[in-house]
Parts: C-alpha cells; structure tokens; sequence
C-alpha cells in the first residue's frame, strides 16, 4: 500500500516467532493453564509490531521520496540489523514451544490427521483477512489509506496527515507479520535465519497475486502452499524450485500479478 | 589529474601489499580483488544504467560453479580457460534473463532479478549430485599461464602468483569497464538512466542497451564469482543466495555508485571492515545494518561522494 516493497518483513515475521516463544515460555512457567498458551502468544505476537513504529519513525521516513532503490536497500539494512539483533537477544540456536500445540488435540477427516491447533491457525487467518478486507473498504481509515496509495499529493492536498497515515500503516503491517510469526510457532522452531529464509517466500506470494491487492495475496499464499505441498511429495527437489519459476512466468506475463490492478 | 593519480597510487599500493603487509592482510585482498571485478560489472547496470540488480549472486555463483566444476569434474585446470568459460557461461545465462528483466525498471527489474537469483540458488541446493548441495565443491587449485603451481605451498601461491594475477584480471577489467562507460554506448546507458523518454526519443534503443548492459555486467560478475573460489578452495550455494545479491549493491552503495572507482574503493571498505568488525564482535550485520541505514540517509553518494564534495581535491582517492 505504501508501494514499498519490504525486504524486512520476513525479519517481524521471524521477531514475532521469538517473541511468541518468550512469552508462551513464560507463560507456561508462570504456571498459567496451557489450554490457553495462544492467549499469551498472540497478544506477544501483536505487541511485537510495535517494533514497526520505531522502525518506520526511525529510519523508514527518510527514504519516502526517494528512489525505490534506496528504499528497497533500506529495508535490507533492516534485514541485516533483526537478524543479528535477534541472535543477539535469542541466541542461535533454534527456539521452541515444544509440543504444546498438541494440547488442543488431534483431529481426524476424511483419513487425514491434522493438529487442532494447525486448523485454528487456519481459522485466524481468515479472520485477519476478513478483518483487512473490511479495514481496506468500509472504513474511514481504510479509504484514506487506498486514496494515499492511490494519489499521496491529492490526498495531502485533501487534509490527510501522510506521516501518521503511513506510521500507522507501517506499524499494522509489522504487527501482522510479528502475529503471524507468533502464530505458527508452536508447529515449528523459531531460528534466526527464518527471516530470511521467509522474505523469499512472502515475495513469491505477493507476486504471484499482484502487489497492493490483498486478494492477490491471499490467493498467491495459496497457490504457494498447495504447490509446496505437492512438490514435496511428487519430486522433492523440485520445491522451491517450482515456486521460483512459476514466479517468473506471472511476472513475465502480467508483470502486476494475477489480480494486480492495471499497470 | 588528481583521480588519475589517486588511481596509479592506489593500483601501486594494492601491487606492493604483498611485499610490505602481513600475509594475513595481503590475503584479505583476494576476496577484495574478486569483488571489485564483479562490482565493475554490476555498477554498469546501477551507476550507469539506473538499473539495480537483486540478483547478480547468481552470476557470482555461476562463476565460482564453473571453475569448481572444471578444475573438479572436468580436469581443467588453467584459470584462463576457466576465466573465460565463466565469463561466456555467465553472458550466456545472462541473455534469457536479460531479455525478460530489461522488460521492467525499478523494483519489478529488482523482484525479478532477486527470483533468478533464488531459481539458481535452489538449483545448486537441490541438484546435489551435481554440485553437491549444501557442501558445495571444490575448487583445486587452478594453474596459471599453463604453468601448474601444485608444489607450491597454498600462502605462497595464494600471496604470489595468484594474488598477481588477480591484480592483472582487476586491472584488465577496470580497463575494459573504463572504455565500456566512455564509449557512445556508454553515454547511451546514462542518457537511459537519466530520462529513458528522450532517449528513446533520440533513436536509442533503450530495451536493447539495457539489455547488453546486464549480459555484459553479468559476465564480470561471472568472472568475479570464478576468482573467488581458489582462496577458499570451495565454492557453496550461499555464493548465489539473496543476501549476497544484497551485500554486493551494498558494497557498491557505500563506495558510491556514481563515480567509476567508487564500487572499488565500496569492495575494499567493506570486506576490511567487515573482517575488523568480526574480529571484535560477531555481530557484523548488525552494525553493517545501522551503516547501510545511515549511508542511504544521509550520503547517498558514498565514501566517495563523501570525499569529493568535502575535498574535491581528493577527488576518486582509494
């Protein structure tokens, strides 16, 4: 939206994944009931996004009109200073919840057995989305952000005050991505590269929808997943392999996305 | 004059490192040199053509490939055989990618570029019987000139003749570049930079300019890439990963990308700095981090901007 491509969002994905371990960590040894160990976790994960306004206040707004080349590079001075800041605060060595998420138990259908907490993670990210979509489109807030993005002199012009619309943008999009690090924690290990490791996959998505549509995202996310599941079990090299060149084919035909508005 | 002489007296400096410094830092000079080739390639798409590149790790990769290859499977050993399979492989390569990158400008170039990267980085990771995966492979020692060095003690070779010729390859290179960026095509590229509209205006190519800019950059970047496997003796897909990408438009950055020996000088900073750093703290990204952050904020131009706005008369001073 702010048509800032950035590199560092995998690095609030991979802070939010640590933070969530942290807080589910002290959580636990607290000794608060463990059925309710997401509370803590998501609530880590959102106040984790609070490193977005420090970041955009800091270093992001200087860049703004300049070219998109030193933003893009900005964004990875960002890369490079979370993933040392995360070893430095975590240490290297991978982090986990160990197998909390199995307190919710098991689920069996249709022959296929999913963790019940891997369905509520599902299950919230709908919601999130919904709630995006809802933000983006039905609310005040939501149309200035689109009019911003769409034309920021007119909108300026027009009253809007561009430096708390884009801090707040910032900070939402940091939060988003720290909520979702928190979130998927439990199923994985937090580990200092999945920062960078994550960006090249976000990317992928986000392309492959279109950039600046939240549908295109979405819809990319999927398409990236089921793909990544299918390459693994019919030829494993082919994993990543497949998402890159399918990449390159949307941005060599519609180099907006597949629902990316028009150029 | 005064940059022409700042380049002979830096160019002398770097040809005496061996004879005064300590190995150690004489040994330091070989990444330097091997980058310095690939940032000359790389500054001709960002200094001279507007275009920044997130994915030119892979043409370092594909160099350094080519010579483990070579000298591990196929028992080539000479470096200028290897030198320059890397550079017609990497021109080779370049040209699909070229043809479908020079199609966009700003971040969509820099995406797309940053996906190939990544195709080829997966490609290494993947392919293990043929690259070996995460281990990467070795690369033996090449011969130099025809003559086979395989009795000389690995300092010795490394500090003499190998650290000769990768000062001769420099050289030949910042020559080559140096004509590249002086010649009309290279006035065509920084007119494209500059206002891509007239230039195109002007009967200038633009997609077909920008598009020999890349293959030409990604064949020094080949080259580079190939220099920089006999000092390690290994070569391993992070050659090719995104942050390298990232680490060399950094490099160029900090040297500055506006004048023509910024990148070199952007090589030398950062590698010693980045070995200073390491050896205090290991946290090297961290403070590189708060300095690429400061050096877009505040001197877009680089230590070499820094110098000639501050002191023209040290103007380009290594």
């Amino acid at each position: 939206m702010q048509k800032i491509f950035n590199l560092a969002c995998g690095s609030f994905y991979a802070l939010g994944a640590y933070v969530g371990v942290s807080a589910v960590g002290w959580y636990v040894g607290a000794g608060g009931p463990p059925a309710l160990f997401i509370v803590p976790l998501a609530l880590a994960g959102l106040a984790a996004g609070a490193v977005g306004v420090v970041v955009e206040r800091g270093l992001l707004r200087f860049v703004y009109d300049r070219d998109e080349t030193f933003q893009l590079l900005m964004t990875f001075a960002i890369v490079l200073m979370m993933e040392d800041a995360i070893r430095l605060t975590w240490g290297t060595a991978p982090r986990s919840t160990a197998g909390l998420y199995l307190t919710y138990g098991q689920l069996s259908f249709l022959g296929a057995t999913a963790p019940v907490y891997n369905l509520i993670v599902i299950a919230a990210s709908l919601a999130i989305a919904l709630a995006i979509g809802w933000l983006l489109t039905r609310t005040a807030f939501g149309r200035i952000i689109r009019a911003t993005a769409d034309n920021r002199e007119m909108a300026e012009a027009l009253g809007v005050d561009m430096r708390r619309v884009y801090a707040r943008v910032f900070t939402l999009g940091t939060a988003l991505g720290t909520l979702g690090g928190a979130l998927v924690i439990p199923a994985t290990a937090a580990m200092s590269e999945m920062g960078v490791e994550l960006i090249v996959e976000a990317f992928a998505v986000v392309v492959i929808g279109g950039l600046g549509s939240m549908r295109g995202a979405f819809v990319g996310a999927l398409v990236v997943g089921v793909l990544r599941a299918l390459a693994i079990t019919v030829y494993p090299e082919l994993e990543m392999l497949l998402i890159y060149l399918i990449v390159i084919a949307v941005l060599a035909a519609r180099p907006r996305g597949l629902f990316g508005g028009a150029a | 004059m005064k940059g022409g002489l700042a380049v002979a007296l830096g160019a002398a400096a770097v040809a005496a490192a061996p004879l005064v410094a300590s190995t150690y830092h004489a040994l330091l000079m070989l990444p330097f040199m091997a980058y310095a080739v690939v940032l000359l390639g790389l500054n001709l798409l960002f200094g001279y053509t507007g275009l920044v590149s997130f994915g030119h790790a892979l043409f370092i990769g594909l160099g350094a490939y080519t010579g483990a290859f070579l000298t591990t499977h196929a028992g080539v050993r000479s470096l200028e055989v290897i030198l320059l399979a890397a550079a017609v492989l990497g021109a080779l390569v370049a040209v699909p990618v070229a043809a479908l990158c020079v199609r966009y400008v700003k971040i969509y170039f820099g995406m797309l570029t940053l996906a190939f990267g990544m195709v080829f980085y997966t490609f290494l990771l993947k392919f293990y019987r043929l690259t070996g995966g995460d281990e990467g492979t070795p690369f033996l020692r090449p011969s130099l000139l025809g003559r086979n060095l395989d009795a000389m003690p690995k300092i010795d070779y490394l500090v003499g003749p190998y650290y000769y010729y990768s000062l001769a390859v420099l050289v030949l290179a910042a020559l080559g570049m140096w004509r590249i960026v002086h010649s009309p095509f290279g006035l065509c590229l920084k007119t494209i930079r500059d206002n891509p509209t007239k230039a195109e205006t002007l009967g200038i190519g633009v997609a077909r300019h920008r598009f020999y800019a890349f293959v030409i950059s990604a064949a020094y970047a080949a080259v580079g890439g190939a220099l920089l496997g006999p000092p390690t003796g290994n070569v391993d897909p992070t050659l090719a990963y995104w942050t390298h990408s990232g680490n060399i438009v950094f490099m160029t950055l900090l040297g500055g990308f506006s004048s023509f020996f910024g990148p070199v000088v952007g090589a030398f900073v950062f590698i010693y700095l980045q070995n200073w750093v390491m050896s205090v703290v290991p946290y090297w990204r961290l403070i590189f981090g708060a300095m690429l952050a400061v050096i877009v904020i505040l001197a877009p131009d680089g230590l070499v901007g820094l110098a000639t706005r501050r002191r023209p008369a040290l103007a380009g001073r290594p």
